[in-house]
């Protein structure tokens, strides 16, 4: 899940760098809270709380005036700190909330906050925009009714690939899961959960109904397919691809629109088996210090001519209905960003699953050993 | 040296901040660490240190004791690697003149000023498929590939780019180059402190240059050639951001699985289990080093 607004230089991801860089994360969001946390000189806003806010957020995951903007509208100063993986956020929510009033999770970790008591309820008084989002958004299976959480982006897997080196579309997972045609041109995720989930997709499954015998049966094929695989990527499977490394990889589909701007012979394709949707979310964590101030937060970010900016900047799929009416025709009717309604049906949500987890990584450690 | 043991005082107060910070931030979180292993998930957030042994067992499974051989063979032979392309260097510096030699030192630490994964990334630039190396090389073969047959070998085809990245070979290189320098400074440190008049001695006695290296010149390097094996070892022996980009299918090293368990799998316990256990290798390595040491000091 790279971002999209990244387009200069060299492409690493919103994940793979931060994620490195891990350090600097933590010193910018600590040395981010000291300088916010000093500063309260009393002042009381219109929301009837200190007109401050810190949100934790996805590095370039938002619009580049959205934040001054917010400022103009309402007067509240919002400090952003970046995080660069679901589980680093989870890991600093768990052990207290350090005082973030609005935070982006993904669709599997609002089940795991929920569960884990780290998120409260929203109160969709306080945010009118919800009326913008897209119908088929809010009765979602990890959050059904949008109870905690309100959808930011949406994303999907497929395969993205060279059209020069393939001899046909390859609209199948069999490609990547369990055929030997791309032998040595293939990589995919390094993601246990998603790979597994995927393959057992391509054997007819729900990504959501798999017991430890279906694990073990998607175990065996991939440790057959490893020879064919070139390598498991970092979610920088779009450089890959775009360097000519591989010809085909296991990539969310805003990765490979990105490269598809630089590079008229790449390509991306929904497999017709279906896949497995992600969905970024906006949430309020547990003890935020100003949970009025996110409210109206969380609202304006949701607001059609707001979500209009922030997508221009990072490109991303959009569930605003508003926001993605606002958008020109070489957006909005890019099958690359929005796959045809039938293949999206075909998708499902993978719910987090405590149990199955472990096991997932488990059978990975023994297919990368095997 | 009797003086600061008599001063309690002054001493107590120059290592109380030392001692107070390495019991808080290093041994209290390690303590910590090391009784999750120990324990159980009992629910998302919540270990519970139930003095159950399953961690401990679940890693002695021959699945993980084969990824800790994997990743002892890839440390050791980093390890070498860097000994065997280090010494030159550090004596090529030691002999080098006074003018060169803060040069060349600054050289073999500059790429301490670059972040790893900064200095990762342009390694995967020059070894990728259409990569500065394979450029290089394809440019070579097209240019002077038709002088074979000069010399009566058939003319060679069309270049064929080597696989130098997503394999083991890349995670060995890309170890050597940033632990290298964990090698060189210490050999230097150790070389540089060595009695040149020796050296002399041997070479007048008759020994030959590649006689004097090994008898006299490595043995008199010794506690510099340990520290710098310790020093290289043990980094490599842990690390994960390297075959995590540069490894292939089979390149992961138990960091890359200890990793996995604290993040994805939200396994701490097991996690925590397999890092001591790595932990506790290391330990007994290197305390049989000085078990080792110490006899031969007696001997000698």
């Amino acid at each position: 899940m790279t971002n999209l607004a990244n387009q200069r230089g060299m492409k690493l991801g919103r994940r793979s760098l931060l994620q490195a860089l891990g350090v600097a994360a933590v010193g910018i969001s600590f040395g981010g809270l000291a300088a916010c946390s000093k500063g309260g000189d009393g002042k009381i806003g219109s929301t009837g709380e200190e007109p401050k806010l810190n949100f934790y957020n996805w590095d370039t995951y938002i619009g580049e005036t959205t934040l001054a903007d917010f400022k103009g509208a309402s007067g509240i100063d919002v400090n952003m700190s970046l995080f660069a993986t679901n589980d680093e956020l989870f890991a600093k929510l768990r052990a207290g909330n350090p005082g973030f009033d609005v935070i982006v999770p993904s669709n599997d970790f609002v089940e795991r906050m929920i569960q884990s008591d780290l998120i409260v309820p929203l109160e969709h008084d306080l945010i009118p925009n919800m009326k913008n989002i897209d119908p088929t958004f809010i009765d979602v299976a990890y959050d059904p009714g949008r109870k905690y959480s309100m959808p930011y982006t949406w994303l999907t897997l497929g395969i993205g690939y060279r059209k020069s080196k393939v001899k046909a579309r390859p609209d199948s997972w069999k490609v990547l899961f369990d055929s030997d045609e791309y032998k040595g041109r293939i990589a995919l995720l390094s993601e246990a959960g998603d790979v597994i989930r995927l393959a057992a997709k391509y054997l007819g499954k729900s990504v959501n109904g798999l017991t430890e015998a279906d694990i073990k049966q998607v175990e065996a094929m991939l440790i057959k397919q490893k020879p064919n695989i070139k390598a498991f990527h970092e979610d920088n499977g779009q450089d890959l691809l775009l360097s000519g490394e591989v010809d085909l990889v296991l990539e969310y589909n805003g990765d490979i629109a990105q490269i598809m701007t630089e590079d008229d012979d790449i390509d991306f394709v929904l497999p017709k088996e279906g896949s497995q949707l992600n969905s970024d979310t906006l949430c309020i964590p547990k003890g935020a210090p100003r949970p009025k101030n996110a409210h109206a937060f969380i609202n304006y970010l949701l607001d059609a001519e707001v979500g209009k900016k922030i997508t221009e900047t990072i490109l991303y799929p959009t569930p605003n209905a508003s926001a993605k009416a606002l958008m020109p025709d070489s957006y909005k009717n890019n099958p690359v960003i929005f796959p045809p309604a039938d293949l999206l049906a075909k998708c499902e949500y993978a719910a987090y699953n405590e149990k199955l987890q472990p096991l997932y990584e488990d059978a990975f450690t023994r297919i990368r050993a095997a | 040296m009797e003086d600061w043991k008599r001063s309690r005082a002054l001493f107590a107060a120059v290592a109380t901040a030392p001692l107070t910070w390495l019991t808080l931030f290093f041994i209290v979180p390690m303590g910590v660490i090391w009784l999750y292993s120990f324990g159980t998930n009992a629910g998302l957030t919540e270990i519970e240190i139930s003095g159950t042994l399953a961690n401990y067992k679940k890693a002695l499974e021959p699945l993980y004791l084969g990824i800790f051989a994997k990743s002892l063979v890839v440390a050791g032979i980093t390890t070498a690697i860097c000994l065997v392309v280090g010494f030159p260097v550090a004596l090529a510096i030691v002999f080098a003149s006074d003018k060169w030699k803060p040069w060349l030192l600054l050289g073999i630490m500059l790429p301490f000023w670059t972040n790893l994964l900064i200095r990762t990334y342009a390694l995967m630039a020059v070894l990728r498929t259409e990569g500065y190396a394979n450029q290089t090389i394809g440019w070579l073969h097209d240019r002077f590939g038709s002088l074979l047959t000069l010399v009566g070998l058939p003319a060679p085809g069309a270049y064929e780019p080597l696989h130098l990245l997503y394999n083991n070979f890349a995670v060995v290189l890309g170890l050597v180059y940033v632990h290298l320098p964990f090698m060189v400074l210490p050999l230097y440190a150790a070389l540089d402190r060595l009695d040149r008049s020796l050296i002399e001695a041997s070479l007048d006695l008759g020994a030959g240059h590649l006689r004097t290296l090994l008898l006299i010149v490595a043995p008199l390097a010794a506690p510099g050639i340990i520290s710098g094996i310790i020093i290289t070892f043990v980094p490599a022996l842990g690390a994960y951001l390297t075959p995590d980009l540069l490894g292939g299918t089979d390149s992961q090293m138990i960091a890359n699985v200890i990793e996995r368990q604290f993040k994805r799998a939200n396994n701490w316990p097991f996690g925590a289990a397999l890092s001591f256990l790595l932990m506790y290798a290391t330990f007994i390595a290197i305390a049989i080093q000085a078990l080792k040491a110490k006899q031969a000091e007696k001997r000698g």
